[in-house]
């Protein structure tokens, strides 16, 4: 039976690991091979790396530092950041990274995700949709580290990537990054009715409850930030991850189902 | 990364230019297992031992072997010299009849076929299979030896091997139901899930096979 995967989410800014805020205001966190080498120690599930940079400053994926990271990443691994082409995707996968997250480049060039789907495989493609509330409350579609409104319903953009091969949707609440105020749930809910592949909830998440809700709302996974590496009212850094049995214990219920 | 070429026993990865083999020797490398990458015939016939990764489509699989010339030697070194291997994900795939994935004939070394995940309503699983699971063991086998009471793999696959003999299986996984997660006959070997991301399990159960093919630890 499956377990419930809580995935520490790590933003890349230039070669540090940094958090931020609504996605802004990144504060330093640390060197990345120490951090990814501290989830090794504590066995996380997975990591998810998302350079924040490198599509509004449109850049690369900074390829030759990622092949020194993933040297050191004994858990599966997520990246996305500046991936444009087939070939960003190939150099990716080749340096040992399992899952190739795409973003701005699904919305703008509409047969990207279809390409790489075919290419490497589902399992190999993961749609990150960035999810912000305009000012009418109606949730948008954004990209370039929310820069960008698509204007797009974040639910037909997941139906539409589902259909084009995605094998996994990272879905963000913007307005939730960083809160840890939980997750926001009913975004959650709505994507996960109306795809059938599973659904990573990230943005929001403050204590582990807040896991156990966002699966029971229909995630199939969670990734958090601020939880995994900060500690105490003043957000000291220190690299955290929960035990396996307190996984469990969290993820009891969830284990097994909708994934 | 540099693995080295010796002539002592150590783990040749076969790199047929599909899946990572980088990540493979960084884990074999962490745990102080040797090993070296066959990218030509030669390589694959000075191996005492082998590693066939993979990940991706099972016909693909089979054309890279087959545009590289590799599938005489690996016959005859596995069947031949009965050299031991270990298929990882797709390589592992590969070494049953056939696959629903495609229509080229596998290697044919383990009797079974490649079959897709089929979510029903009575079971409604998310394909592909991806995550960490469990491992049940069902025989025996120095391959899954002194894994822990804790064990789990890290599994991403959208079809498995299916109608094997009793006598090959080696350990199961649920995912709507029992699949077939760690073979054996003789010597040939494989595993569905990824050990090089499964953290310390992955790890023993590599140091298991190198082991097993008579490698001696760093």
């Amino acid at each position: 039976m499956l377990q419930t995967r809580a995935i520490p989410c790590l933003l890349l800014k230039g070669r540090g690991f940094v958090k931020t805020t609504r996605f802004r205001n990144p504060k330093y966190l640390g060197d990345p091979i120490n951090i990814v080498r501290l989830f090794n120690d504590k066995e996380a599930d997975e990591l998810i790396v998302l350079d924040i940079a490198a599509t509004v400053e449109k850049k690369p994926p900074q390829f030759e530092f990622l092949a020194n990271l993933t040297s050191e990443c004994f858990m599966p691994l997520c990246y996305g950041g500046g991936v444009r082409t087939i070939e960003d995707i190939r150099t990716l996968l080749s340096i040992g990274i399992e899952k190739v997250a795409i973003n701005t480049a699904a919305v703008a060039s509409s047969d990207l995700v279809a390409k790489a789907a075919d290419a490497f495989g589902s399992q190999a493609i993961v749609s990150s949709i960035d999810a912000k509330q305009n000012w009418l409350g109606a949730m948008k579609v954004h990209t370039n580290s929310a820069r960008k409104n698509t204007g797009l319903d974040p639910v037909m953009v997941a139906i539409e990537m589902d259909k084009r091969g995605a094998g996994e949707i990272l879905l963000t609440s913007v307005d939730r990054d960083g809160s840890m105020k939980g997750y926001d749930l009913e975004l959650i809910r709505r994507v996960s009715e109306a795809v059938s592949i599973p659904v990573v909830a990230c943005g929001g998440a403050g204590n582990m409850e807040h896991f156990a809700q966002a699966i029971s709302a229909g995630a199939s996974a969670v990734a958090a930030g601020s939880l995994f590496v900060y500690v105490g009212p003043h957000r000291a850094v220190l690299i955290n991850y929960p035990t396996t049995p307190e996984l469990r214990r969290i993820f009891a219920e969830h284990d097994g189902k909708r994934q | 990364m540099s693995p080295e070429n010796s002539a002592e026993a150590h783990i040749t990865i076969v790199d047929y230019g599909i899946g990572n083999v980088g990540s493979i020797a960084n884990m074999l490398k962490r745990i102080g297992v040797p090993c070296s990458f066959a990218r030509t015939r030669e390589e694959i016939m000075s191996a005492t031992s082998l590693i066939l990764p993979g990940v991706g489509a099972f016909d693909r699989g089979m054309e890279n072997l087959a545009e590289r010339g590799f599938i005489g030697p690996l016959t005859e070194k596995v069947q031949g010299e009965k050299v031991p291997i270990l298929g990882l994900c797709l390589g592992m795939q590969l070494f049953v009849e056939s696959s629903e994935e495609g229509s080229l004939p596998g290697l044919g070394w383990i009797n079974g076929r490649c079959v897709r995940f089929r979510p029903t309503e009575a079971s409604p699983i998310k394909v592909p299979h991806m995550g960490w699971n469990r491992l049940n063991i069902v025989k025996e086998h120095p391959l899954v030896a002194d894994l822990g009471d804790d064990q789990r793999f890290y599994f991403v696959h959208g079809y498995h091997v299916a109608d094997l003999a009793d006598e090959d299986q080696v350990a199961l996984v649920n995912h709507g139901g029992p699949v077939p997660a760690v073979v054996g006959r003789d010597n040939v070997m494989g595993v569905q899930f990824h050990p090089e991301k499964s953290h310390r399990y992955g790890a023993k159960l590599l140091r298991n096979f190198a082991q097993f093919a008579g490698v001696a630890l760093r």
